[in-house]
């Protein structure tokens, strides 16, 4: 056994992937862990399709900070018109369907946006996308302080899943994952699928795959580059806004400025991990996001034997530092996976290079 | 009124004219092409042909003129219009995604569906087979575009020009990157072809290829028709001075060479590539001072990673390099220059200049850090203005200025200073990668006579070119690379033979058995694609 | 490749001016919504004007407003800097936040051990010693991005997130000062940027206007600045001519992060601690000085300048127009999407159209690529 300043490290790290097998098989913790990966796949899965087009989109952080504000809003407004009752799916209101629909139109306003920078005005991307960011925070902080919401209009309701589905030995607990969870989580693994089968085998999917790579041998077969360009650009913005809609609506109840607090560019990272597939990206998102879940239930339910003593021993004496590590889990995971894979996992060829149509030279 | 009228050329451009701010592209430009016909566009780079071929394929639109397909007035107004009417392009450089498969980048724009949304592969895939057949080769839709050879990947374009029923058939500049092996099998399917009914649109520079395939032969200079032939009525000397209008001199001066001592040694030299396989061989070679050596070979054979291995900017696995005598293995990019290497770079514009720069910085590039052009860590600005005013007269770089930026100049002028700042230096070893590229008839010139020059100064040279015209007329000494190892080593002309070294270049010295099909050579190190093979017909 | 015209140096100066017009306007537009959902419920045309002159009023209608104004802008040239030396070697460097976070930091520690020392000593070791702090923040995701290629625009944004948790856990478990009511550190003592009679100047501004000459003799005239920009410019050609780009990257994104470290400094500096809870606006602010300033060290001045003054006014703005402050973020927001279209500026007001790419252009090309040499 390796001892390190008195710590047993092999022995530490036995008994962590004990407590992790059996927090994530009998935990209950897969709902909580699809939740947070929400927004992240989601916003990956928009990052796909700007970038798979061939543009760069850092400013996925303000789109989904954007869209949220939007989404609460609306809701609120709504739900101050039109108080109704909750229905049994989920719990939904007139008011929460209104948000998620603005969130949408939100996230596809401001995807207008980037793609007119990015592809008409040829700007540099990374710098167009950081506008954004720079902008939706300067804008949503700018209403809320205005606008001092004192009321909300409530989220989604998760699905209760029936007990024998959840308890089934072994399984149980990939089942819960995906049920005991609210309507926009519950979406996303179809939605990945989906745009994954789509990207792949479908005629879209095709001609999105070649205008990021080759985007001239695209336009000479006679395929307009700029309005594939532009529509799957603002397609992404659907993504990001049901990203931000997730966070007011189904998250959390309300609007903090800066809530997105970094999502958009972990979700860059999920993509890059996930080699710009659909499915990667949401691996990417389920591991990220994985290690907070994990701080959580670390911090709830802590492990037993030497692990567990040694890991409140820490909590006693740096309570906020421990704390603050596990909040900050998914940065650090994110530097550390990106500076593994990147030169590994390679982006599309044309990706961030507008695209100028030449007349012969 | 004769009453049994012949039916139209399939195609006819009438007065095409194309002007751009500054020059007149194309000047009432007539062409007609028959059904079943070869048809040569020939001129110099920079004539009009690609800008002609570009309004046929509807990238431009032509101020004046009329372009008619089987008498009928058209406007084509987009590629996708033109591919609709029956007009393929094989572009000189490819238009194909290397990440995606054959059957992806035909498909690609002409998609075979299976319903509304999604592809039908299958489909695709039978009909691919069939064409290839139908024109003499083998291929596997489902390879990746990469993985094949530049000889396969242009018989890929050709398959998505025939899967989209093209009856015109426009190929620019189709043998530039061709073996003269190649050249021959590409040959035979293009005359397949024209057998079958296909119009063929050959546009070239080469004018023994073009005197070889065509049936007719149109000559482009400064953007008008000055003559079209048969080419039983012509030859070289007449073609070249039609295409230049005077009589030019088709080679420089060469002069013998007094070689000296070694310069450059290379012992068993291995270097992988960036994929991680073996792309120079064990190779062992030697430069001397005050010769040319030239290595010819088709590109991708190692040439890249060997020259970057020399420079310094690439990691060598094995062997050694020697430069003056000194072990340089290892040194890094800046010492081996001190030491006496010079490097004019393969991409100008990518590894030679900075284009946002000005020009007085970009002679200095290499060495801003020594006197006079800086003091220990602060820059002297007047020494280094100074000193391109001086360069810029001797090597008559045409600018209004020093200060402007070097993406302002020309191509010609921007490979001038690149030279300038090479050359004029004393140096053990010059290496020349593509060094006349894309240039003009003046610009390449000058830069042979520098080379020349160069040499008979003392320097060795180091010459690395695809284009094996300029390697037969520099060369004192000619070596052959072929999937990462030297496999000939001659002198230059007037001893060397063009077919020869072609088939080295392709074949790499083996000789194939009879009936057995030649492979065509690809990517050095890469396993050779066996699932694509080719008929000589 | 486009053809370069040579630089037209009245452009330069035009589109950024034009650009804070527009924005201005623009944010007239939600100054009138303001008054709208304010506590008077009314249209009042008239409301930005008097938003503007409280602002004016508020940076230059005295000797101290001037004073404030100048104090603002100090560290956003050090911030401004921060990200503008970066641009021109093609970094961008989002990571001034955390770069400021541990130059305050550990001037903030060193502060206190050297409270004692008179203040000739204490405040440029304190101030030594945030620049250090902060050239390590700038450090780490320079050398990733040299090895492993990984993006800075990605790694910053994620250490500022992370540096800003870990330096606030630190305050609060290790170096809580017994005492206050919040969690902080103990004074600096001797270390204080104190204020030059009873404005707020303090000495740390002198500090900060040298850095911008002092960039401009590196960028320009030195070997080390021709090699920053050439890799920034090129950064393959420079490999080919012998420069080291790794090295470079490494040492760019290091002097940025001094750059914003010393910025961390002196504002802690200024406080004379470090709160557990340390929020400032320096880190982003810079981005938008840079880009304004065109990533050039007389742009980031007077940038600098500029966005210190609206923050310096908005206090009273908000006081006497009723309309928050944040809405200087918001006008920083928009002058940026005009900067970046600036295409359409140009057309708005029938400026000639400059063909080729500044350097700020530069950016994008690097972003899933390994860097070479």
């Amino acid at each position: 056994m390796d001892v390190l300043f008195n710590i047993p490290i092999l022995g530490f790290i036995l008994q962590f992937l004990v407590y992790l097998v059996n927090v994530i098989v009998n935990g209950h913790i897969t709902p909580i862990i699809l939740g947070l990966a929400t927004p992240i796949a989601l916003g990956a899965l928009c990052g796909v399709l700007n970038e798979r087009s061939g543009v760069v989109n850092i400013g996925i952080e303000g789109m989904m900070l954007f869209s949220a504000y939007v989404a609460f809003m609306v809701a609120l407004l709504v739900h101050q018109a039109f108080p109704a009752e909750r229905s049994s799916l989920f719990g939904a209101t007139p008011a929460l369907i209104a948000g998620v629909v603005a969130a949408i139109a939100a996230g596809v306003l401001i995807s207008l946006l980037h793609a007119w920078l990015s592809i008409s005005v040829r700007a540099d991307q990374i710098i167009s996308g950081t506008i954004i960011n720079i902008t939706a925070l300067g804008l949503t902080s700018y209403l809320n302080r205005l606008i001092k919401p004192f009321d909300s209009a409530g989220t989604f309701q998760s699905f209760k899943p029936p007990a024998e589905l959840v308890n089934l030995p072994g399984v149980g607990w990939i089942f819960e994952m995906f049920t005991a969870v609210g309507p926009i989580a519950m979406s996303v693994i179809v939605l990945v699928i989906i745009l994954q089968i789509l990207l792949f085998r479908s005629r879209w999917g095709l001609r999105t795959r070649a205008v990021g790579e080759h985007p001239k041998a695209v336009d000479t077969v006679g395929i307009n580059v700029i309005r594939l360009r532009y529509r799957n650009v603002l397609l992404g913005g659907v993504f990001a806004g049901l990203a931000g809609a997730y966070l007011t609506l189904e998250a959390t109840g309300s609007f903090q400025n800066n809530m997105t607090a970094g999502r958009g560019f972990i979700a860059l990272a999920a993509m890059i991990f996930g080699r710009w597939t659909p499915v990667g990206a949401f691996g990417g998102a389920l591991l990220f996001m994985g290690s907070q879940a994990i701080g959580v239930a670390i911090r709830l339910a802590p492990p037993a034997g030497d692990l567990g003593t040694f890991l409140a021993g820490i909590q006693q004496a740096y309570p906020s530092i421990y704390n603050n590590f596990f909040t900050g889990l998914p940065y650090l995971l994110t530097i550390i996976v990106l500076a593994g894979v990147v030169g590994r996992s390679i982006p599309p060829a044309a990706d961030g290079k507008p695209y100028e149509k030449e007349s012969s030279t | 009124m004769s009453v049994a009228q012949s039916p139209p050329p399939r195609l006819q451009m009438r007065g095409i004219t194309k002007r751009y701010p500054g020059v007149v592209a194309n000047n009432q430009i007539d062409l007609d092409v028959k059904a079943g016909e070869i048809h040569a566009l020939l001129g110099e780079n920079g004539a009009g042909k690609t800008t002609l071929m570009n309004i046929l394929f509807g990238l431009a639109r032509p101020d004046e003129g009329e372009i008619l397909l089987d008498g009928q007035p058209v406007q084509i107004t987009d590629p996708a219009d033109a591919i609709a009417r029956g007009i393929g392009m094989v572009h000189q450089h490819f238009m194909l995604i290397p990440v995606l498969t054959v059957a992806e980048n035909i498909l690609l724009g002409a998609e075979t569906m299976a319903n509304s949304i999604f592809l039908d592969r299958s489909e695709a895939r039978r009909r691919i087979i069939e064409l290839g057949k139908r024109f003499g080769f083998e291929i596997d839709p489902d390879a990746r575009v990469e993985t094949l050879s530049v000889g396969w990947q242009q018989r890929v374009e050709i398959l998505k020009a025939l899967y989209r029923q093209a009856q015109i058939l426009v190929l620019d500049e189709p043998t530039a990157v061709l073996t003269p092996q190649e050249t021959v099998e590409i040959f035979a399917v293009l005359r397949r072809l024209a057998a079958e009914g296909q119009s063929i649109i050959f546009i070239s520079h080469k004018l023994y290829e073009v005197l070889e395939i065509a049936d007719r032969i149109t000559v482009i200079r400064h953007g008008e028709v000055v003559g079209t032939r048969q080419p039983s009525q012509t030859n070289e000397d007449d073609l070249a001075a039609l295409m230049v209008g005077r009589e030019i001199q088709l080679a420089v001066e060469r002069g013998t060479s007094h070689p000296a001592e070694p310069i450059l040694t290379l012992e068993n030299l291995t270097v992988r590539s960036d994929r991680g396989q073996e792309a120079v061989r064990g190779v062992s070679l030697t430069v001397r001072a005050g010769e040319i050596l030239g290595i010819a070979g088709v590109a991708g054979n190692g040439q890249d990673e060997l020259v970057e291995a020399i420079t310094g900017l690439r990691h060598s696995h094995g062997g050694t390099i020697s430069l003056a005598g000194e072990n340089i293995t290892g040194w890094s990019v800046r010492d081996r220059r001190e030491h006496g290497l010079g490097y004019v770079p393969g991409d100008r514009q990518k590894f030679g200049l900075i284009l946002e720069f000005p020009i007085s910085d970009n002679l200095v590039l290499t060495r801003y850090y020594n006197r006079p052009f800086a003091r220990g860590i602060q820059r002297v600005d007047p020494a280094i203005e100074k000193w391109a005013q001086e360069k810029i007269k001797e090597f008559d770089i045409r600018t209004p200025s020093w200060a402007v930026p070097a993406g302002t100049l020309s191509g010609g002028n921007q490979q001038k200073v690149i030279v300038a700042r090479e050359f004029s230096r004393d140096l053990q070893l010059m290496i020349l990668d593509q060094p006349t590229r894309g240039l003009d008839v003046g610009s390449i010139e000058f830069i042979h006579k520098q080379a020349v020059r160069k040499r008979d100064a003392g320097t060795g040279i180091l010459l690395v070119s695809a284009e094996l015209d300029e390697i037969l007329e520099l060369a004192d000494r000619i070596a052959v690379m072929y999937r990462g190892k030297i496999v000939a080593l001659m002198d230059g002309r007037p001893t060397a033979n063009k077919e020869e070294i072609g088939l080295l270049m392709a074949t790499g010295g083996r000789v194939p058995a009879e009936g057995s099909p030649t492979e065509p050579s690809g990517q050095a190190g890469a396993t050779p694609d066996t699932s694509v093979r080719g008929e000589t017909s | 490749m486009r053809r370069l015209r040579p630089k037209s140096y009245v452009g330069w100066l035009v589109v950024p001016a034009l650009s804070i017009l527009l924005a201005l306007l623009v944010a007239s537009i939600l100054i009138i919504a303001s008054g709208l959902v304010g506590p008077e419920k009314k249209v009042n045309l008239l409301l930005p004007l008097v938003a503007y002159r409280s602002l004016l009023v508020g940076s230059f209608g005295s000797f101290k407003g001037i004073a404030n104004m100048i104090v603002a802008a100090t560290p956003l040239m050090l911030t401004g800097l921060a990200v503008g030396v970066g641009l021109k070697a093609g970094l961008f460097n989002i990571g001034a936040t955390g770069q400021v976070l541990m130059g305050g930091f550990t001037a903030a520690l060193i502060g206190v051990s050297v409270a004692d020392a008179p203040p000739m000593v204490a405040i440029p070791v304190a101030l030594l010693g945030g620049m250090l702090a902060g050239a390590l923040a700038g450090f780490i995701p320079g050398f990733l991005k040299a090895f492993t290629g990984a993006h800075e625009v990605v790694t910053t944004i994620m250490l500022n997130a992370f540096i800003q948790l870990m330096v606030s856990g630190l305050v609060n478990d290790v170096f809580r000062a017994p005492g206050f009511s919040f969690a902080r550190t103990a004074p600096v003592g001797n270390a204080i940027l104190a204020g030059a009679g009873n404005t707020t100047l303090h000495i740390g501004v002198i500090f900060a206007i040298l850095c911008i000459p002092l960039t401009y003799w590196l960028l320009w005239r030195t070997t080390v600045g021709f090699e920053i920009r050439a890799v920034g410019a090129n950064p393959t050609a420079a490999l080919y001519a012998g420069m080291k780009p790794r090295r470079m990257i490494i040492l760019t994104m290091s002097l940025c992060g001094a750059f914003a470290g010393l910025a961390g400094a002196i504002e802690i500096l200024r406080l004379g601690y470090y709160p557990a809870v340390f929020g400032t606006s320096i880190g982003f602010d810079g981005i938008t000085v840079a880009l304004l300033g065109q990533a050039n060290p007389i742009g980031i001045m007077l940038s600098a300048l500029l966005l210190g003054a609206m923050r310096a006014g908005a206090p009273l703005m908000q006081i006497q127009a009723r309309v928050p402050v944040e809405i200087i973020d918001v006008i920083q927001g928009v002058i940026l999407i005009f900067l970046a279209a600036e295409i359409v500026v140009r057309r708005i007001f029938r400026l000639r159209t400059a063909p080729g790419a500044g350097e700020l252009q530069t950016i994008t090309r690097t972003y899933g690529e390994k860097v070479v040499g």
